[in-house]
């Protein structure tokens, strides 16, 4: 198969599954019990309101119309009003969206330039004590619930040593000029710190341990046998010929680490009060605010399923002998 | 369990007896320090959870007063004779600690069965019957896949009476994705296997094929994702739980993290009270770790190097 054929069933595939998703979601809100109306109207809007969301949502039509009704609104973006904001859920998932990615990237990028150079020593240091205590202690970090770690961390670094704000993105009642202003403020590298790091702990361990297996497979391969031979040093052998190498797997499960990160988001946000998507899903499902905790949920799974198709081609792209038969 | 110590007490010889034969068929992960320790760690918490009623003190949702009458709320560790202190409604935390093993346990192993057995019979059948059941089965897969797992069982417990047993259903509904690729793969391999050809050939059914000649080869692999669906399960029981979407009714250690971050707990740096279910949480999920790695090396002897 060629390339751009297989590209091409791999998006089929990733619309598959999101229409898949999109119909899950419709059935499991319009059969729960209580007023079918509820996934859209909440009883305290007005006449009009009810009426234009009725239309809109052809409420009043039989299930499978709404159905399709529903399909055609997702698809231009349109996914009702919130009862709590009285505002498009679109808009506002949408505004939420780039809080829920900066936490997730910054962390992940501390996690993996941690992971990836210290799966690596570990690698080198193969038998050797260091390796032998490391091992648990890295998958003691992948057993803590990302929630309690972020307990931990406010009780110490916020309320006992008060280096680190308790929650939100800015001290209140502050503004910033524009996107980069907010983000390379003090305040909101104050703000983040702790969120990053308890999600960053958590991460790490995943690129860790990848690039410790890779590294462990590429230096038995004949070009580092052969480097070795030449005479060259430990160190040279080490970073040039085997850690490049083993670098390319590790380099494509980020994005996998990052449609994973982004369900886990959920109680970090919720710990830290990060205004982001997942504490949106928590506070709109609290709330019974059913329209929002739809768009939220969805574009949680857009997110997921996006990623998994960029791993998908990245591992295709990355390493040839994997074929996408 | 006569059958058990006749078993036991006379080996080698006779035929294995029933109990015996069972523990043989879960290959225990034995030959690996790690796994052992794991399962030190598992067995010290059925004991716990087996003899929770001799080991509290107190009734873990009692709401407890001094002998003058006074609620005895926020004590200390140690303080009037709360080993770990009480919680801001005057309940007592060791007690809660020694109970939330019960329902950590049951989610825990009820869900590592749940995942286990779907995602071993759809590997199995996706595998060996190939074609449509195959194609079906692995689309689901991937549509699985698709769906954020904590978000899912968030949106989930909005319609659902609040339970423990949400948490076992989510995961039954989307966690058997990873095990049921993994089983699939395995078993395109075995299939070729001339065993797998002489059962065919001596006029075996196909369901007989998969469930007595493969089934058994692919076990310690359901084994594997079985031991780290334990952890998950109660990963995600605490998550819920601590969202404010658990059942109040029962004590779990996402409960008492949940009570204690709401009680502003960190702020009055209570670590007595949001610390041990923490560490419990860790030690079971961990314990899970270690034995599957003790699978990984029965199943892939290479690692061992």
């Amino acid at each position: 198969m060629s390339g751009l054929k297989q590209i091409g069933a791999r998006v089929a595939q990733l619309v598959f599954v999101l229409w898949a998703v999109a119909t899950i979601l419709f059935l499991m809100f319009r059969l729960m019990p209580g007023n079918p109306l509820a996934a859209y109207i909440d009883p305290t809007f007005t006449e009009e309101q009810q009426q234009i969301l009725m239309a809109k949502f052809g409420l009043d039509k039989p299930l499978w119309e709404q159905y399709f009704i529903y399909l055609g609104n997702l698809l231009q973006g349109e996914l009702g009003e919130s009862f709590f904001y009285r505002e498009p859920v679109g808009e506002r998932v949408l505004a939420l969206l780039p809080n829920t990615l900066i936490l997730t990237f910054t962390s992940l990028l501390v996690a993996y330039a941690f992971g990836i150079i210290v799966g690596a020593f570990l690698a080198w240091k193969r038998g050797k004590l260091v390796e032998q205590a490391a091992i648990p202690i890295v998958l003691t970090t992948r057993a803590m619930p990302e929630f309690w770690l972020g307990m931990v961390l406010l009780a110490i670094f916020s309320f006992s040593l008060g280096w680190f704000p308790a929650g939100g993105t800015r001290p209140p009642g502050a503004s910033y000029d524009g996107f980069l202003d907010l983000y390379t403020s003090a305040d909101f590298l104050a703000h983040i710190f702790l969120p990053a790091l308890t999600l960053a702990i958590y991460s790490q361990g995943l690129p860790l341990l990848l690039m410790r297996s890779n590294m462990l497979d590429v230096m038995r391969e004949d070009f580092v046998t052969m480097a070795r031979i030449k005479g060259l040093s430990s160190w040279t052998v080490v970073v040039r010929h085997a850690a490049r190498n083993a670098l390319l797997p590790v380099m494509t499960s980020f994005a996998i680490a990052v449609g994973y990160q982004i369900q886990g988001n959920v109680v970090v946000e919720t710990v830290f009060s990060w205004p982001g998507l997942g504490r949106e899903l928590v506070n709109a499902v609290s709330a019974s605010d059913y329209p929002l905790a739809q768009g939220a949920f969805l574009m949680i799974a857009v997110v997921v399923v996006v990623m998994n198709l960029i791993a998908d081609l990245l591992y295709g792209l990355l390493d040839p002998r994997i074929s996408h038969a | 369990m006569p059958a058990d110590t006749t078993a036991t007490a006379a080996p080698a010889k006779r035929e294995p007896g029933l109990v015996t034969r069972l523990f043989r068929s879960l290959h225990l992960p034995l030959g690996d320090p790690f796994a052992i320790a794991g399962l030190v760690i598992y067995g010290l918490f059925i004991l716990v959870a087996i003899f929770a009623d001799q080991l509290a003190t107190h009734d873990p949702t009692e709401i407890l007063f001094t002998p003058s009458y006074d609620l005895a709320s926020d004590r200390r560790p140690g303080e009037d004779g709360f080993l770990l202190g009480t919680t801001s409604l005057g309940r007592d935390i060791y007690s809660q600690l020694i109970y939330g093993s019960r329902s950590a346990l049951l989610i825990g192993l009820t869900a590592a069965v749940v995942v286990a057995l779907i995602g071993t019979v759809v590997g199995l059948l996706a595998g060996y019957f190939g074609g449509l059941i195959d194609t079906l089965l692995m689309r689901a897969a991937d549509v699985a896949f698709g769906i954020p797992f904590l978000p899912f069982v968030i949106v989930l417990s909005a319609f659902l009476e609040p339970s423990i047993w949400n948490v076992v259903l989510a995961m039954a509904l989307v966690l058997w994705r990873d095990t049921g690729r993994v089983i699939r793969s395995q078993v395109l391999t075995l299939k070729t296997r001339a065993y797998v050809e002489a059962a065919r050939i001596a006029g075996s059914s196909d369901l007989k094929i998969v469930f007595r000649h493969i089934a058994p080869n692919i076990l310690p692999l359901s084994f594997l994702y079985g031991s780290i669906a334990i952890g998950w399960a109660i990963l995600t029981e605490a998550s819920i739980s601590f969202l404010g979407f658990g059942d109040p009714e029962t004590i779990s250690w996402g409960y008492m993290l949940q009570d204690a971050y709401a009680s502003q707990a960190l702020s009055t740096r209570a670590f007595y009270w949001f610390v041990p279910p923490g560490v419990c949480i860790i030690l079971i999920v961990v314990a899970g770790f270690f034995v599957s790695r003790g699978y990984e090396e029965i199943l892939f002897p290479k690692l061992k190097e």
